[in-house]
């Protein structure tokens, strides 16, 4: 029997969790952000291309995806596993595969919401539907946007200090290392969907440090193996009270 | 808790047919009282020893110690380098080391400030504290001074392996020491303004991850918007001044550039040192930091007030 990978109630109960009471607010702090800067940037006289690139590719991409990926992808499950009440979850007639489906299905959507519409919009804004530049770094916030949730969500099943370790990947990893080593751009989730946006936009609009051909497969394996290997985790999950 | 000692008293109040008070030798505390200070350094000792996962599980100590290593181990490289090569200065000077390597100190932060505060909101510990003698002022202030005290030790200690190694490699001991009083100062600045942030956030929310990802959040964020609005305000690089304003917005930036021009360091050197924008630029980003440290430390306590 086929069963959908999402489950209804599940997929409420996530998104109550991750935007219900003030969170959602905060998390709008994001995409508000980018269409002000966005805006600033519109009503200036400056080089509209490079500021496009700056505040989309760099800010955007490059700062806002990976926080949002990183507080939704471990919101929607490592809260629950740090409060225990996951328990109640995992006693449910529902495949953990299924679990860890849903919930990514919700961070993916709820990241998308929150980084690739605002990219969109303020892609346009500055710089119209000249060269594909907006849809291509939408699409480009997209993949990295999906690319940070499996393995962020993955992280928070795997480590009870997900969030730290995630933002050591985001900054350390990807900023300061990929800035001195070349080799550490190649397992960049930033540079795989900038990569992407590449592909999408006109020629010699978008730099991307990263291969077409290496991105996508890498792309594809890092989401697929988190998403398998939370699986594996979450069906052999041990709860320690450790701080 | 009396649980043990009443099935042997039950037959005996049976027995005489009314009840009876035993004496069982309870006593008052007789010694003596140590009182409110000791009770809000002992908050602060533990404080500080737990943001460097002292007292606490193997697991938690990893973390701090691996930050701590990161800032220290660069430094410990660079005196290496220049002993090694001769060199008769610093690869880098004492502030820029800090701010090339703060982004350590600011997960240092973001990791530990939720350990602090965050822990004792979501254990409902709190209360407990405050049904002892410290008010709510002294827990506040045993907690802001650990988590001082802890980026203190993780931005100085880099700081003075450099100085020593400058020492040993036989640089100039006059430059080097002043301009290690310019980087202490860095650090003090650096550990309050971030301290003072980190743990209005923290105090905020009960769940650590979340604590965790705001303090980081907001660092990067207002560093990154701060830096396009500069693109954005400055045409050619050369007349940057005016849009160095935008630097207001983010803390690091703040600390680095009031550093740079209350020294003496830009002038001094060709290299692309960050500056305020002039000398009321300077005053403005000195009063920033004050009304910064101020209200967090005020906000906090209000916080505080009703848990």
């Amino acid at each position: 029997m086929l069963q959908s990978p999402v489950q209804g109630t599940v997929a409420r109960l996530t998104v109550r969790g991750l935007l219900g009471r003030r969170r959602g607010i905060l998390l709008a702090v994001a995409p508000a952000l980018l269409l002000l800067m966005s805006a600033v940037a519109a009503s200036s006289n400056g080089d509209m291309h490079e500021l496009t690139v700056t505040i989309l590719a760099r800010l955007g991409l490059g700062t806002l995806v990976p926080l949002l990926g990183l507080v939704v992808g471990t919101g929607v499950i490592a809260t629950e596993i740090d409060d225990g009440s996951i328990v109640y979850l995992l006693a449910k007639p529902l495949p953990r595969w299924r679990i860890v489906t849903t919930k990514l299905t919700v961070a993916v959507l709820t990241i998308w919401l929150f980084s690739a519409v605002p990219t969109l919009l303020g892609g346009l804004l500055m710089y119209g539907t000249k060269d594909g530049l907006a849809v291509a770094l939408t699409l480009g916030t997209m993949v990295a946007g999906a690319a940070y949730a499996a393995l962020f969500l993955l992280l928070g099943v795997v480590s009870r200090n997900a969030v730290v370790i995630g933002l050591a990947y985001a900054l350390i990893w990807e900023s300061l290392i990929g800035n001195f080593v070349e080799g550490a751009r190649t397992l960049s989730v930033q540079q795989w969907g900038l990569a992407v946006a590449k592909a999408v936009a006109s020629d010699g609009t978008l730099t991307a440090e990263v291969a077409l051909g290496t991105a996508v497969p890498l792309l594809l394996v890092a989401t697929a193996g988190a998403i398998v290997l939370a699986s594996v985790k979450l069906a052999g999950l041990t709860l320690s009270s450790d701080d | 808790m009396s649980a043990p000692s009443e099935p042997a008293d039950t037959p005996t109040a049976a027995r005489s047919g009314a009840g009876v008070i035993h004496d069982i030798g309870y006593r008052g505390y007789q010694g003596p009282r140590l009182g409110r200070a000791y009770a809000t350094r002992s908050l602060f000792v533990q404080g500080l020893r737990g943001a460097f996962g002292l007292g606490r599980s193997g697991r938690s100590k990893v973390l701090p110690m691996l930050i701590l290593a990161a800032m220290v181990v660069p430094a410990a490289v660079l005196v290496a380098v220049t002993v090694l090569m001769k060199r008769t200065d610093q690869p880098i000077d004492y502030p820029q080391y800090l701010a090339t390597f703060g982004l350590f100190s600011e997960i240092f932060l973001a990791a530990q400030a939720p350990v602090l505060l965050s822990r004792d909101l979501r254990n409902a510990t709190v209360p407990l504290y405050f049904s002892r003698p410290i008010t709510r002022g002294d827990y506040v202030r045993a907690k802001a001074a650990a988590m001082v005290a802890a980026m203190l030790i993780v931005t100085v200690l880099p700081l003075l392996v450099l100085y020593v190694g400058a020492l040993l490699a036989g640089l100039d001991f006059g430059h080097n020491t002043t301009h290690l009083g310019y980087g202490l100062l860095a650090a003090l600045l650096y550990s309050v303004v971030l301290s003072a942030v980190g743990l209005l956030i923290a105090a905020s929310t009960p769940r650590r991850g979340f604590g965790v990802a705001a303090i980081m959040g907001f660092l990067v964020v207002s560093g990154g918007v701060a830096g396009v609005v500069e693109a954005v305000q400055s045409g050619p690089p050369t007349a940057a001044s005016s849009a160095d304003w935008a630097f207001l917005i983010s803390p690091s930036d703040l600390v680095e550039r009031f550093v740079n021009h209350v020294c003496g360091l830009v002038q001094s050197s060709s290299s692309s040192f960050g500056d305020t924008p002039g000398t009321l630029g300077a005053v403005v980003f000195g009063l920033e930091m004050v009304v910064i440290v101020a209200g967090a430390y005020a906000l906090l306590l209000r916080r505080y007030r009703k848990i």
